[in-house]
């Protein structure tokens, strides 16, 4: 029996999240993800919290710096003397937060480019396409070291850079559904009865679009993340506010990785890998769940 | 009928690459403030020294002006004049593009025939433990950072096994024994970076490749090959990856655009003196003519490989080929 | 003289998510050599699975058991090298929807030639081509579409490519499944005819598979019905569908009633017997007959005695319990 029909089934958005989140859960790699992902904002959240980093308490002897995992850092220390542990903690926080927020960014931008350009048609698709297609062609890690060369450092020029790279690929998701949304019977007929455009937009083609952009955002996450952490590892990121990918670039100029302080580079890396590993998975099962169509046939 | 087809084609190239010149331009002329403050922020000029650079470079005409000699130089191969470096941009990036170059090339061929044979491989025993291994392996590499496998190399063969070198293109001051000295000398610098970008790329390929098969395999087509009394093999290998290749292609196209970004990475890990290299050092200089020159190099690089594979596609798929 | 085809309680099962389906369950049928043998039946009835367990190509997920002899040799005990070799020298596949069972990227000169190449390696470049000529030409098409692509192609055109390529190796027996039924009617009659005419210049031996029974009834010798995995009729067409006025007929209450559901042309005009209900989940399917859910004629009986095939005339066969000498 379908969900349409069965009568106790709730519906509802907050029904259909609940239901794709168990859907998830069931399949072996989007669990892993979904586990991945719940350790490391735990660690966001609770992490500074619970051992706040303090960028001014620097080693106070030669010995201090770059020295090995103990039972008082439990990560060691970096070039200053400064715990690693507790800034893997805060760096955790600013990675995220860059990453969803640049997220956020990219979704908007694209989604409304791409209904406006679905939805409205012609000129204005025609138009809003070639400007699409002009910024997918550009190389992304190339452009956004340019623009954050150019408009600065802080954290959020940062997420502003990021986001104006992801959306290309959202607006041509969106519009391509839009387009095929269009056509059906549905539509015509809401549209018959004389409703607004805006109206239109927002209760009938915007729920049908929004498990898509949803599914996409997912991955486009990963791919921000690993930008914020290429950036801050080149030297772009907001010295300010240390993420994983800042960590790295002094381990990187500093000569950590030359010195074999191993504990320095390494969970940062890890980290960055865990983020982006649990988004991806989570994101491919949900992929594979909102468009069943040939993706596994048997 | 093929040829307006590609007048067309050709004409849209034209006006992609005059808009990214164009964005290139614009972009770095949105900085506030005049560029001959910022590159002398180093040194002193007087007010007077200023004024005449600012001639020189024609910064006091407007923008149009600007963006026309900015054209022509271009034309010309005249990128513009490097303060931090002291010499015209485009000798410096000539220099350097064919070490990049030969990195790109050397990690694009592994990864491509390494990735699509092993995707080929997981395909055709699906559901296998070699399957579920290589799709797992396959995202966990494509989720690290090309920066940081680069470190975890440099960290491996820098202090464990001191068997390959982890910088630079050459050994500073080496005298070579033989004529292919400086060749080998250079093949075993390239083996690390290589492997950093082969290893974070190569996922992509694997599952590709592994994806477009088995979609190809369910297909009816497929059936009348076994039918035929096709060896297993032939009908995956022939009839299977015959069609399976086309997806392959276009993500090589699309893959020359990443891989300029993993470019710059690996450059700057192991001080491999090419483009990406460049890139960082005008970062850090905050050479902005040299960086501008950088962009417009990766940008026209993925337009032409963008452009090229559509072409390159259109010819192995007979399908598309009419319309 | 034995039979080029015997197949003896053909079963089929399928292992879908935890549960086994039996998709044909104990088919058996002979097939002279010349002959042509026709095989009805809804969609979903096992008609396809039977016929392709010849050449063994159902999918790996498929467990099949029982005998299937091809001129003698036990199709079901061959490596895969002899399989290989046995297929479409012996018995060769008209496959249904012609767009889809050709290469998309092979021309398809090259698609007719490759089972010749592959079955008499020596033949040379010049012989395979002239081969290949010859047998578009036996089809109707012209020769210079060889170097086509099957997207070039009209659809009644794909299906005569399909039937050269069947006939390329000169197979004993030839497989078609569903030949026609994605064309237009006047596609149709062209490709039945260019069959039956194939079928006597070369004395080609053939299943035809299809749930059209009025094609069957133009082209085939016999005609067997199945239902649910099951054998339920099987006759001569003569005897199955006789001319009009002649009286006889089908003496299975699910042939009648597929035959009821056509309207007939220059019959008198009455409303078309559809028959309710559908066909049994394979997974599970009832006790007894598996027809009798739907039966019009059902007794007692019906419900806990699956019925064997009975006689029911000469060269006549059903598997019902009403039929033949009954208590």
């Amino acid at each position: 029996m379908s969900v349409a029909e069965d009568p106790l089934e709730p519906t509802g958005a907050w029904a259909a999240t609940e239901r794709t989140f168990g859907e998830i859960w069931r399949d072996r790699i989007g669990r892993t993800g979904l586990v991945l992902l719940v350790i490391i904002f735990l660690t966001a959240v609770l992490g500074p919290i619970v051992l706040p980093f303090d960028p001014d308490k620097v080693g106070a002897s030669a010995e201090s710096i770059f020295s090995r995992p103990s039972s008082s850092h439990w990560l060691g220390t970096d070039e200053l003397g400064r715990d690693v542990f507790r800034q893997f903690l805060a760096g955790a926080k600013i990675s995220l937060t860059v990453g969803l927020v640049a997220t956020i960014i990219s979704i908007l931008i694209g989604s409304v480019v791409g209904l406006v350009a679905g939805y409205f048609g012609r000129w204005v698709d025609a138009v809003l396409m070639r400007l699409t297609d002009f910024f997918l062609v550009l190389p992304t890690i190339p452009l956004v070291i340019v623009l954050a060369a150019v408009f600065g450092q802080s954290l959020g020029i940062l997420m502003l850079v990021i986001g104006l790279t992801g959306w290309p690929s959202i607006a041509r998701i969106v519009r391509s559904q839009v387009l095929s949304l269009r056509e059906r019977q549905f539509v015509l007929r809401v549209r018959s009865m004389g409703s607004t455009h805006v109206r239109m937009i927002t209760r009938h083609i915007l729920p049908n679009v929004a498990p898509l952009i949803f599914a996409n955002a997912v991955l486009v996450i990963a791919g921000s993340i690993l930008a914020e952490a290429t950036l801050a590892f080149l030297g772009l990121g907001d010295p300010v506010h240390i993420s994983w990918g800042t960590m790295l670039h002094f381990a990187f100029v500093t000569g950590a990785v030359g010195r074999g302080a191993w504990w320095y580079f390494l969970p940062p890396g890890l980290g960055i890998v865990a983020v982006v590993l649990g988004f991806t998975l989570a994101g491919h099962t949900l992929d594979r769940i909102l468009n069943p169509r040939l993706r596994e046939r048997r | 009928m093929r040829l307006p087809f590609i007048g067309r084609k050709l004409g849209q190239l034209f006006f992609t690459l005059l808009g990214v010149v164009t964005f290139n331009f614009l972009l770095f002329r949105v900085l506030p403030g005049d560029p001959i403050q910022l590159y002398a922020r180093s040194g002193h000029l007087t007010p007077e020294a200023a004024d005449q650079l600012r001639r020189i470079f024609g910064l006091d005409k407007p923008l149009l002006a600007q963006f026309w000699i900015y054209l022509r130089g271009l034309l010309h191969g005249d990128m513009g004049f490097s303060l931090t470096y002291r010499r015209p941009v485009a000798d410096i990036v000539v220099q350097r593009l064919g070490n990049t170059i030969l990195l790109v090339g050397a990690a694009t061929l592994v990864v491509v025939v390494l990735g699509v044979i092993l995707g080929a491989t997981a395909a055709s025993r699906r559901g296998s433990r070699l399957d579920s291994a290589t799709v797992f392996g396959s995202l966990m590499l494509w989720s690290m950072p090309t920066f940081w496998v680069g470190l975890l190399l440099v960290f491996a063969f820098g202090v464990w096994f001191q068997i390959l070198p982890i910088s630079g293109i050459s050994d500073a001051g080496a005298t070579y024994t033989s004529a292919f000295g400086p060749a080998h000398d250079v093949a075993r610098h390239l083996v690390l970076p290589t492997l950093t970008l082969v290893l974070v790329d190569i996922g992509q390929f694997v599952l590709i490749t592994r994806s477009s098969l088995v979609d190809v395999l369910t297909e009816d087509f497929i059936t009348t090959a076994r039918a035929k009394g096709n060896p297993r093999r032939r009908v995956v290998w022939k009839h299977g990856m015959r069609n399976a290749m086309l997806p392959v292609v276009t993500t090589s196209a699309l893959y020359i655009g990443l891989v300029v970004g993993g470019a710059i990475q690996v450059e700057t890990v192991f001080s491999w003196p090419g483009m990406g290299e460049l890139t960082y050092e005008a970062v850090l200089r905050r050479d902005y003519p040299v960086l501008e020159a950088c962009f417009l190099m990766f940008a026209l690089t993925v337009i032409l490989a963008n452009f090229l594979s559509d072409l390159l596609y259109r010819r192995l798929d007979p399908r598309v080929r009419e319309s | 003289m034995t039979a080029l085809l015997e197949i003896e309680d053909l079963r089929v099962r399928y292992a879908v998510g935890g549960r086994s389906v039996e998709a044909v369950g104990g088919v058996s049928l002979t097939l002279e050599g010349g002959e042509a043998l026709g095989l009805a039946g809804e969609s979903g009835c096992g008609k396809t699975t039977a016929a392709l367990s010849i050449p063994r190509l159902l999918p790996e997920t498929a467990s099949v058991t029982g005998q299937i002899r091809l001129d003698g040799v036990d199709v079901l005990s061959l490596n895969d090298d002899a399989l290989d070799d046995l297929r479409w020298r012996r018995v060769s596949v008209v496959f249904q929807g012609a767009m889809n069972a050709l290469n998309p990227v092979q021309r398809i000169g090259a698609q007719i030639l490759e089972p010749i190449r592959l079955h008499e390696k020596q033949t040379s470049t010049t012989e395979g081509r002239g081969r290949v000529a010859e047998l578009l030409e036996a089809v109707g098409i012209p020769g210079d579409r060889a170097r086509d692509y099957p997207h070039e192609l009209s659809g009644g055109m794909r299906q005569r490519v399909m039937i050269a390529m069947a006939l390329a190796c000169r197979p004993q027996l030839v497989l078609a499944d569903e030949p026609i039924t994605a064309l237009d009617v006047m596609t149709q009659a062209q490709i039945l005819g260019l069959l039956r005419d194939l079928r006597e210049r070369l004395g080609l031996s053939m299943i035809l598979i299809s749930h059209d029974l009025s094609v069957l009834a133009e082209t085939c010798d016999r005609i067997a019905i199945m239902y649910a995995g099951r054998l339920v009729e099987e006759g001569t067409a003569t005897t199955l569908f006789p001319p009009a006025g002649a009286g006889g007929g089908p003496a299975h209450p699910y042939t009648k009633g597929l035959l009821g559901a056509f309207p007939n042309i220059r019959g008198e005009r009455r409303f078309v017997d559809g028959m309710p209900g559908y066909p049994p989940d394979l997974a599970s399917p009832p006790p007894g007959c598996r027809f009798h859910e739907r039966c019009p004629v059902a007794i007692e009986r019906c419900l806990t005695d699956d019925p064997a095939l009975r006689p029911a005339g000469s060269g006549h066969v059903a598997a019902c319990h009403l039929v033949g000498e009954e208590p």
